[in-house]
């Protein structure tokens, strides 16, 4: 299926909830509708996205927003489909699609962990990759590193590595 | 009867000497006592240099081909590795003997020598060639089977006194692996019993000396060996039967916790029992301290010595025999994967235990029939 | 279930919880388990990584395009090549480049090379947590030969740093391609020995077969990628499905797990399924061999690493499966963000889902035919 085909598609399927990115062949989806479209992805015959390949989480950089890029593929129609959802960062809830495809169970937490966007329904939304008790989302650019952790001074000097 | 004991006390008997049964008591249990210890220790640098150089060959291990001493480059001559297996005995001895704070610190430090102890009086029932034995008892072959399952209370004391549960993994797979497989060992055993009538351990060699080989006694006595030899292997938790220290499952089972000289003596109680169930398999089957090539004599030499027979040959093929099969254990070590616990057991109740006591039967109207 | 459940399911004594790792003998890194047990049996799972991250993505946005390259390198240090690649084939696709034709094909060799080493390693590591301690001994030494070859090549062995954004560090040595032809000749014959060793024993068989089974749709679902997709019948390859670099010139098949042994999906079909890769390695090693062309393998390297700003999605087959790279470029020097897609990640992700159930050993078992790279799933 072909791009042009997709978003036609899901205009009729689910009207208002998505919004193609003409260059970057994305689609643009609303928090709100993403669990409906998320459902229609996996479950329309002509989709059938049944394979989640990446989940990455980013902050656009400019202070406001949060967001997220879904690369959807299926296996059977061998057609790919890159979604993005951005959400404002005061209040990053985006609804969890890991009971539709498993594999975003742990790329959702570590989105959680890095970016700091909360996936609402997750069954275990918890830190994946850093300590339980780190404080701040790394990746956010607006991200400080802390002085110290547990009393370990991390150095400020970083002329050793840059 | 002629047995070391019995040579000592017939020794007292004829002169007299001041301190009467004490004394007696005394110098047989400090004398056959240090026989013992040295045959397990030796054994134990043999057999540690042994299982390096069977697994280095196939293997393609470098240190145990390579490693010299003392100035004399290893290479592939015969010393190449010896060296590596002092180095080793002298770090187990010096290394340091942890305890974790936890752990039954009494119990703890108790079990390698319940495990120790178990191997060392076994001995004193298993013969190492016609006279050269502690003590020949009447029970020889009941007393051995008994005094060598005292081990299993000190492994599953090891598992439980780590305060590890991993050791106590290991410890309970233990209990239940030796506790099991001591029936087909048993069973197999009878059957030399039952042709023999006899449990003295020189009484069976004599009964295949005048016959032959048990092995060759008739086709159960011939699987007899084969249910006995794969028994024996899990009783001293060999591969494929290690599941009690299967290492990647288990971290080491019930030795996770120990280090330094307790650990060297559980590695020294291992190879003395692996000593044990060899002997004992080839006194029961394999003949014994009889030369193979009394199985052709058919007249041709009159002469026991082109036989090779004699207590000092016989000390040389009961070795050979044991070694052989020692070999064997050693090469299922590094051929085979590992058991899992359920298929262990089914291995023990489904098949070598109905087998053994079918045989059981079997030979006996054999012997009724024959 | 498992059948082992099913059949003492009724006896049930009061449940133990374990740490398995991170520091754990089969865990292949700094892995841990947490597990809950009834007896022998696991009734819960539950995985905690992150003990080995080192801030990949972190790293990544403060540094340049080719600064990042070394980094790579450390995630999926088993299968450095191929980590390499991958981020490569992001950075050339987001820049467009056209690469020498030798370039493309050396790096095909060096791929196949170590997608052999990587499977000979997860091979030995998966008899070595069976117990069996001769197969692991035997590959390592086979994988040596390679790491030599590695070496001449550029100088290190297990971290190489040798593939470049539009080209390579080195071109080939003098005698790199006899050598290599004599490895594959020798190797090929190997590959019999351990299926004699160990893919044929029964034990063996006994221990994998019909163990952590895990249907397709579930592997699909999971996002399960490379050999542990394909053991679970899945006919699936970017080698073959999407070709990079210039695999669509060779000739092989892709390896797919029939249950042989037990059933589609087994412990055993991911097992078999590495086992069929290296020969189809050797294939294609054969063919880049006999075909490589000449010429100059620095003249497609730019001059200035500094992509349009846009985002890009690549995806390569490394030797644990989909390594994607999600890079975005704002048109400065350094990435605006770089998100790794690890195989390893979401191969892991599934051990809760099939692990419950069976017995410790045979978690060791799963956890081994998962083939797992701790640095790669931490990051």
């Amino acid at each position: 299926m072909k791009f042009k085909e997709i978003i036609k598609l899901l205009e009729i399927r689910c009207p208002g909830g998505s919004a193609p990115i003409e260059e970057r062949e994305a689609v643009l989806v609303q928090p709100d509708k993403w669990l409906e479209i998320a459902q229609i992805l996996k479950d329309d015959p002509d989709l059938t996205l049944d394979s989640l390949m990446c989940l990455s989480g980013y902050d656009k950089g400019d202070g406001e927003n949060l967001g997220v890029a879904y690369n959807f593929h299926s296996m059977s129609k061998l057609h790919k489909l890159e979604i993005r959802i951005e959400v404002s960062i005061e209040n990053p809830i985006i609804p969890s699609i890991s009971q539709i495809w498993k594999t975003a169970d742990w790329h959702e937490r570590e989105a959680y962990d890095m970016i700091g966007i909360q996936f609402d329904g997750h069954p275990n939304l918890q830190r994946m990759l850093l300590p339980d008790d780190w404080v701040g989302h790394p990746l956010r650019k607006d991200y400080e590193t802390p002085e110290s952790y547990h009393d370990l001074t991390i150095p400020k000097d970083k002329t050793y590595w840059e | 009867m002629n047995s070391i004991v019995n040579q000592f006390i017939s020794a007292f008997s004829a002169s007299d000497i001041p301190g009467g049964y004490f004394t007696l008591f005394a110098t047989i249990v400090i004398i056959s006592g240090l026989a013992v210890f040295g045959v397990m220790a030796v054994t134990a640098l043999v057999a540690v240099y042994f299982e390096r150089k069977v697994s280095a060959f196939m293997q393609d291990r470098i240190g145990p081909m390579e490693v010299g001493i003392f100035g004399f480059k290893g290479g592939k001559k015969f010393w190449g590795g010896i060296g590596q297996t002092i180095a080793d005995a002298l770090k187990l001895l010096t290394k340091e003997d942890i305890i974790p704070r936890l752990a039954d610190r009494k119990l703890m430090m108790l079990a390698p020598f319940i495990i120790f102890g178990g191997a060392f009086i076994t001995f004193v029932g298993v013969p190492f060639s016609e006279g050269i034995v502690i003590s020949d008892f009447n029970i020889g072959l009941f007393y051995i089977m008994a005094a060598s399952s005292i081990g299993v209370i000190g492994v599953i004391l090891a598992g439980w006194s780590s305060n590890n549960k991993w050791s106590l993994y290991g410890g309970m797979r233990s209990a239940a692996q030796i506790i099991s497989y001591e029936i087909p060992i048993a069973l197999s055993l009878i059957l030399v019993v039952i042709v023999v009538g006899s449990l003295r351990m020189t009484d069976i060699v004599v009964w295949q000396a005048d016959h032959r080989w048990f092995i060759f006694h008739s086709p159960f006595a011939f699987l007899a060996f084969f249910i006995y030899f794969i028994s024996a292997v899990a009783e001293t938790n060999r591969t494929p039967f290690d599941i009690p220290e299967a290492e990647s499952e288990l971290v080491a089972g019930w030795m996770t916790e120990y280090s330094g000289f307790r650990w060297a003596v559980f590695f020294l109680s291992e190879y003395a029992n692996m000593l044990i169930v060899s002997i004992v398999a080839s006194v029961v089957f394999l003949g014994g301290w009889l030369s193979p090539f009394q199985m052709f004599d058919f007249g041709l030499f009159p002469e026991s010595w082109m036989l090779l027979d004699g207590p000092i040959w016989g000390l040389f093929w009961i070795v050979v025999k044991a070694m052989i099969l020692i070999f064997v254990m050693m090469w299922f070590r590094w051929t085979f994967p590992r058991l899992r616990v359920d298929q262990l057991m089914t291995v023990c109740w489904k098949y070598l235990i109905p087998f053994a006591l079918a045989n059981v039967i079997l030979v006996s109207i054999w012997e009724l029939i024959f | 279930m498992s059948e082992v459940i099913k059949e003492f399911g009724a006896v049930s004594a009061e449940e133990m919880s374990i740490n398995m790792g991170p520091q754990h003998p089969s865990t292949h890194g700094v892995l841990r388990l947490k597990i809950q047990t009834d007896g022998e049996i696991i009734s819960k799972i539950e995985p905690v990584i992150g003990y080995l991250h080192r801030c990949f993505e972190k790293h990544c946005e403060n540094l340049t395009y080719e600064q990042i390259i070394p980094f790579t390198d450390r995630c999926d240090y088993i299968a450095a090549m191929h980590m390499n690649h991958a981020y490569v084939l992001g950075v050339e696709k987001l820049m467009e480049i056209e690469i020498p034709e030798r370039v493309e094909y050396i790096r095909v060799i060096v791929g196949e090379l170590q997608r052999i080493a990587s499977h000979l390693l997860a091979l030995g590591t998966f008899g070595l947590d069976l117990g069996a301690i001769t197969p692991f001994t035997w590959m390592f030494r086979d994988r040596e030969r390679i790491l030599d070859l590695f070496e001449s090549l550029c100088g290190a062995r297990l971290l190489y740093n040798y593939i470049w954004v539009g080209g390579i560090s080195h071109d080939l040595p003098k005698d790199f391609i006899k050598r290599t032809k004599e490895f594959v000749d020798y190797f090929e014959p190997q590959i019999d020995e351990y299926n004699g060793l160990l893919t044929e024993n029964k034990i063996f068989i006994e221990r994998t077969a019909d163990v952590g089974v895990i249907p397709p749709e579930v592997a699909i679902n999971f996002g399960l990628t490379g050999p542990q997709l394909r053991g679970s019948g899945v006919n699936w390859d970017l080698r073959k499905n999407e070709p990079y670099s210039v695999y669509d010139k060779f000739d092989f098949d892709v390896a797919v797990g029939d249950g042989r042994m037990g059933t589609v999906g087994d412990c055993w079909d991911r097992y078999y399924v590495k086992v069929i890769e290296m020969w189809e390695s050797i294939k294609i090693l054969r063919q880049a061999l006999a075909n490589i062309p000449d010429g100059d393998v620095k003249e497609g390297i730019p001059k200035k690493i500094r992509p349009a700003a846009g985002e890009v999605y690549s995806r390569f087959e490394s030797a644990r499966g989909e390594v994607g790279y999600y890079i975005m470029s704002n048109g400065k020097p350094k990435p605006f963000r770089v998100k790794m897609r690890s195989p390893a990640f979401c191969n892991l992700s599934i051990i809760s889902e099939i692990g419950e159930g069976w017995m410790i050993s045979d978690v060791v078992a799963i956890l081994g035919s998962l083939d797992i790279v701790l640095g790669e799933i931490d990051r």
